[in-house]
């Protein structure tokens, strides 16, 4: 069995902004990360983060991860990183089980723990949505900004929330046309200045649509798309048909929750936070002692928010196992404030609506 | 409109537009920023203190035309690449636009690329008169065009073949 003070659940950019914040405050940590390296989503996203210079707005995903990693560095007799590492339970003992690579099982305990293992990708059900040529949205930005692979050339993106709507640029970047973005609901879910963007390239972006059939034998060859009326029902006589190779689904997360379901947090379904999330505390403490949270875990959000999160939730990990920061209050007000700014406004409301569903004291 | 299709309107558009007397001075930054989200690295950029958004990072932006100097940093800060910077004072017929373009092949000085609207459809010929991409743009490469006058409130993009 191995022991740590504070373990950490995902290595991305909320895990490593725990990582980091707790270090800081005295506190060993280790951080336990199923990819083969740190970073999390950070690693392909290419793009600009927004938000303020607090949370690195203006430079790019990618810089951000390199950015957080050597913040971290600084710390080094302080911080352990296992990657290829999956945890796999959460116990009510407090031991947390691990698998390395296929190899090895490791028992971890540990007097904290900050989950900060992400989200998964909704997917949408249609006829033939199995074909290769179908893909996640985040396996298309995985293949072209992590591995240089071309998914495709001809794409039809379905979703235009941000996801969608970078990935739609990204794919144009790379040089792959993207035939249009679909979106079922009535807006554009994403900001509208990428939605801009990526119109005067000229893809159109189809809102109140959705996919009605994949069509092809080996892989796609054919998106057949239709029209939505004010029921989100298919209007009969829409119908249109793409010629694409890949069809891009990005139709929103869900929090990565199931080890905080296991070890026994209290949960609730949150429709604003797109899921089952925890209960928890300002401090972001679940209903279990010393179980805590940041990031996607506890609600969709922008990466922006992730870290801040891992920011705040670190600091007070540390502080509730001994290690005090010397400026504890003056940075937990810091990133309450941040967190405040963020979602104060009209894109952020219902994050603000539903993280009061989830507070408690 | 704007939110069903990502085309702003032409009242919007000119509604952030400079008058036509301060784009004939020179060089003014034109910030299309129609949506409030929580983001202020043009303020950040800024160093005349010409963007400003108050006391909420959700704010639009607003920018002073008289202290803007056309500078042009805001331009490829902008994480929405909404920001283009336009200057009327070199001539009676046409206006030159700095515009983030952040695709391969950059185009070149010198030659023509189709100029295209808000709908990414094509309008005119432009021509291609300073491309810049130092580093401190990070990888936002401003392209400087030189547009007929009467393509003001259409011209948002171009179109390089090859």
């Amino acid at each position: 069995m191995k022991h740590v003070e504070i373990a950490i659940i995902g290595g991305g950019p909320a895990g490593l902004c725990a990582a980091i914040s707790a270090a800081s405050s005295g506190a060993n940590v280790l951080i336990i990360e199923r990819n083969n390296k740190l970073g999390g989503q950070l690693v392909k996203q290419t793009h600009m983060f927004f938000g303020s210079e607090k949370q690195y707005a203006s430079t790019r995903g990618i810089d951000i991860c390199n950015i957080l990693i050597n913040k971290l560095s600084k710390f080094k007799d302080k911080v352990e990183i296992m990657t290829d590492t999956t945890v796999v339970g959460m116990y009510e003992d407090g031991v947390i089980t691990a698998m390395y690579k296929e190899e090895k099982y490791i028992k971890i305990k540990s007097e904290a723990v900050i989950a900060a293992t992400g989200a998964f990708e909704k997917t949408l059900a249609f006829p033939n949505n199995d074909l290769p040529g179908i893909y996640g949205a985040g396996a298309v930005q995985t293949l072209m900004n992590v591995y240089g692979v071309k998914p495709g050339n001809k794409v039809l993106m379905v979703g235009a929330g941000n996801i969608g709507l970078i990935v739609s640029y990204q794919l144009m970047q790379a040089g792959v046309e993207v035939k249009a973005i679909l979106d079922a609901a009535p807006k554009i879910g994403g900001y509208l200045v990428h939605a801009s963007k990526i119109r005067r390239m000229g893809v159109p972006i189809l809102t109140r649509h959705s996919v009605k059939e994949a069509i092809g034998k080996e892989y796609l060859e054919k998106a057949v798309i239709c029209e939505l009326d004010e029921k989100w029902q298919p209007i009969e006589g829409t119908e249109k048909e793409f010629d694409v190779d890949v069809m891009c689904i990005s139709v929103g997360l869900s929090p990565l929750n199931e080890l905080l379901v296991m070890r026994g947090c209290e949960m609730k379904y949150v429709p604003q936070l797109s899921g089952l999330v925890p209960l928890r505390d300002e401090n972001y403490e679940t209903t279990v002692g010393n179980v805590f949270v940041a990031g996607d875990i506890s609600g969709i959000e922008e990466a922006s928010s992730a870290m801040v999160e891992g920011y705040l939730s670190g600091l007070c990990t540390a502080e509730k196992i001994g290690y005090k920061h010397e400026k504890f209050e003056e940075l937990k007000n810091d990133y309450l404030n941040q967190l405040d700014d963020l979602r104060s406004g009209a894109v952020g409301k219902h994050i603000l609506e539903g993280t009061k569903e989830i507070l408690v004291n | 409109m704007l939110e069903k299709t990502g085309i702003p309107t032409e009242e919007m558009i000119k509604e952030v537009f400079p008058s036509i007397d301060r784009i004939n001075k020179g060089p003014v930054a034109v910030i299309e920023c129609y949506q409030k989200i929580p983001c202020n690295p043009c303020v950040t950029a800024c160093r005349f203190n010409a963007i400003n958004i108050g006391d909420d990072i959700n704010n639009l932006p607003e920018l002073d035309i008289e202290k803007c100097t056309g500078c042009g940093m805001c331009v490829s800060k902008c994480p929405g690449l909404s920001i283009m910077l336009i200057d009327g004072s070199k001539s009676e017929s046409t206006i030159l636009f700095k515009i983030p373009y952040e695709f391969l092949p950059l185009p070149e000085e010198g030659t023509i690329v189709k100029g295209l609207n808000r709908k990414g459809e094509y309008i005119t010929d432009v021509d291609v008169i300073k491309v810049l991409n130092p580093k401190s743009f990070d990888r936002t490469p401003v392209i400087t065009v030189e547009v007929d006058r009467n393509y003001l409130y259409e011209f948002r993009n171009i179109r390089v073949e090859g």
